[in-house]
């Protein structure tokens, strides 16, 4: 027998078009083309559209179809608008941020300025979209869980490229937007502030970081699991706990003793997601700001272990008073 | 179905021998370095060093000869360097470096033929005398990265009339016009071992004098201000020793504090040295010899061909193995008594440096 499941099914609901519920005036800012595609039912819903564009949808777009743009055609100056170039070093090109000289000012749109532009368009560009998950909440009388989910995030994305270079003053502590150069700006940033591995906030970003896949993969595996018993139907079983809820809870009961309940596993995965920024927000911010070596710090609190000597003569820094 | 599943299973089997194919076969040899749980650890893999090994064999030395007899420099014209080696003791060197580094071209590569031995007509001989007393320097003040081993002619040169790693100061590839070029984020620079970081660190920390110290010293801010930019440069410059040593990080560092010179193997020190060493070769043995060299001895700026570890090392942690280059030539390991060298030195120290202005020449700066 063909059996219903969530996802890669066998089965799929062919269905008219749904343009979604009335959300009145607003009703305007929907598209009105709608798509049935039997591989998108395969891996979720085979209706594609309408999209809820609105003013905030159309200028975010704008502004961030902008910034990548301008990033490519400064990628493509880069290699004498050469496309084959461009295609073969993609992964190497970037747009800078200004050098150091420039601190904080305005640098010359050839040596950086370009960079401040995209940035700032960038910027506006995922605010745009941010307030735009509050709108479409507020249209379908939803709270706000995604809005500031998507906030924890961006907070990340600002001190990275906003808050923590103006406290450094110097616009060269930003990150490129490039492949490989953003992550050679990473390793080259846990160089210059002795490890990034000490920073507690770092930790604490990992921990959660790997938390939240291990949450995921465990609830989505009870959910797929005990769905042959209703356990799609998750919300009804959080107020009322048919067998699917009771079985999952009890394989986590047994299994470790602690089980969360049908509704608290959302909350679980919701914050674990959410600190994996925040604490790494936290964690960049205090960097160079308020910690100048994490290796130093932690040594200094006991959190690094101090090893013996690697040879019998230490070794010294040669730059030192005295060393030869 | 079976048909599917069997072309799926190939083509997943070359796609995974593919992928595997870039890595060593096993077993590797893993030497401990530092203290347990660090990864400080050389891993061998047995083909690799054998390969290694075969592309670092010295050629044997000429047999040693008297020192006694007459003086070259009573004999010979114009020997400004070599002048106190018996005349025997000189022809076998000039055999050697012959040998050394114009085993094709012969005596002419430096001498015209008919000229006699005397005329500095090419820039080949004048460039050799500076090449010899480098050496010579090398070996007596810089025996912090030298050691006992040495270095003479063939450390760099192997056959070649210029050593195969060489550098000239970076030159941003074509771009558009109106852009300042960010000198990294270039595909295929060997001299950061293909990383999208900036592909000239040489000028800055092997020609120009800074220390290529980036990371915070103290546990709180205190003033310090490396820019992620230098820090970058510093990265790419470690990335040039570990690639021109065969070697990874943890050959000197404890990768958990890079910075920590307590955390460190002693052959960061040697390294120190030996950047100090380099600078001190590029600024005042190499750059003078810029004003005898021809076009295309020189880089897209006009600069003469530089130092780097690659230089020597060419691959190997310690160049040829760690074979001891000096004890056949015992005129190369010390500087010449003094007086000639100096005259052969003036005419070139006061030339314009390369067009660069590279202030300090001594080691003892960082």
């Amino acid at each position: 027998m063909r059996e219903y499941q969530n996802i890669f099914t066998q089965v799929q609901v062919s269905a008219p078009d749904y343009p979604g519920v009335p959300i009145g005036d607003a009703e305007r800012n929907r598209t009105k083309g709608i798509v049935h595609n039997h591989l998108l039912g395969k891996l979720g819903d085979a209706q594609l559209g309408p999209i809820y564009l609105g003013t905030l949808g159309v200028f975010s777009l704008i502004t961030g179809l902008l910034a990548f743009l301008i990033i490519g055609m400064n990628m493509l100056a880069s290699v004498n608008w050469d496309p084959v170039q461009f295609v073969r070093q993609l992964f190497w090109l970037s747009l800078d941020p200004p050098g150091p000289e420039y601190g904080l000012s305005i640098p010359p749109l050839n040596d950086g300025g370009w960079w401040l532009i995209v940035g700032a368009l960038l910027t506006t560009s995922i605010m745009l979209w941010w307030a735009r998950t509050f709108q479409i909440s507020r249209n379908l009388g939803m709270s706000n869980y995604l809005a500031w989910a998507f906030g924890a995030a961006i907070s990340l994305y600002l001190v990275l490229g906003f808050i923590r270079p103006i406290l450094m003053g110097s616009w060269n502590e930003a990150v490129p937007f490039g492949i490989f150069p953003h992550l050679d700006w990473t390793a080259a940033f846990s160089l210059r502030y002795g490890n990034l591995f000490y920073n507690p906030f770092h930790m604490l970003s990992i921990a959660f970081l790997y938390g939240s896949a291990v949450l995921f993969a465990m609830h989505g595996a009870t959910i797929l699991a005990t769905s042959r018993y209703g356990a799609d139907r998750e919300i009804d079983q959080i107020t009322d706990r048919g067998t699917a809820a009771e079985r999952g809870a009890l394989f986590w009961r047994w299994c470790m003793g602690f089980n969360a309940s049908m509704e608290s596993i959302h909350r679980w995965a919701w914050w674990f997601a959410v600190l994996t920024v925040i604490t790494g927000a936290i964690g960049i911010l205090l960097t160079g700001t308020v910690v100048e070596n994490w290796y130093l710090w932690g040594m200094k609190h006991g959190i690094v272990p101090p090893y013996p000597p690697l040879e019998a003569t230490p070794v010294l820094d040669p730059m030192m008073e005295g060393a030869q | 179905m079976k048909i599917i599943n069997m072309n799926w299973f190939a083509s997943a089997a070359v796609l995974g021998a593919a992928l595997l194919s870039g890595c060593d076969i096993p077993p590797q040899e893993t030497v401990q370095r530092g203290y347990r749980g660090t990864g400080m650890e050389a891993v061998y893999s047995p083909e690799v060093l054998q390969a290694l090994v075969d592309a670092n064999q010295v050629p044997a030395a000429i047999p040693a000869v008297s020192s006694e007899g007459p003086r070259a420099a009573d004999v010979y014209e114009n020997v400004q360097v070599l002048g106190d080696l018996s005349v025997a003791e000189f022809t076998r060197l000039m055999a050697s470096i012959t040998q050394w580094v114009s085993p094709e071209q012969g005596c002419n590569y430096c001498h015209v033929a008919g000229e006699g031995f005397a005329a500095d007509t090419l820039y080949t001989k004048k460039v050799s005398r500076v090449m010899i007393q480098m050496t010579q320097n090398a070996n007596q003040n810089w025996g912090a990265h030298v050691g006992g081993a040495g270095v003479n002619c063939y450390t760099c040169h192997r056959g070649n009339n210029v050593p195969q790693y060489v550098w000239n100061i970076g030159v941003p590839p074509r771009h558009a016009s109106g852009m300042v070029h960010q000198m990294q984020n270039v595909a295929h620079q060997e001299s950061n071992a293909y990383a999208s970081l900036p592909f000239d660190p040489f000028t800055r920390y092997l020609l120009e004098d800074n220390a290529a110290r980036v990371a915070g010293d103290t546990p709180l801010p205190t003033g310090h201000e490396a820019s992620i930019e230098s820090t970058e440069y510093v990265y790419s410059l470690m990335m040039h020793y570990s690639d021109a040593l065969g070697v990874n990080c943890t050959h000197c560092h404890n990768t958990r504090a890079f910075a920590a010179w307590d955390q460190s193997n002693s052959e960061r020190v040697k390294a120190w040295h030996g950047q100090q060493m380099v600078k001190e070769m590029n600024n005042a043995y190499i750059n003078p010899t810029n004003q005898w060299l021809p076009a295309y001895r020189q880089g897209a700026l006009g600069d003469a061909q530089k130092v780097n570890c690659a230089t020597c090392h060419q691959g190997a942690y310690q160049p040829l193995l760690g074979a001891n280059m000096i004890a056949d030539y015992p005129s190369l390991s010390r500087l010449a008594p003094a007086a000639e060298p100096a005259e052969a030195m003036g005419e070139g120290m006061e030339m314009e440096s390369a067009n660069l202005d590279n202030g300090s020449m001594s080691g003892e700066a960082h």
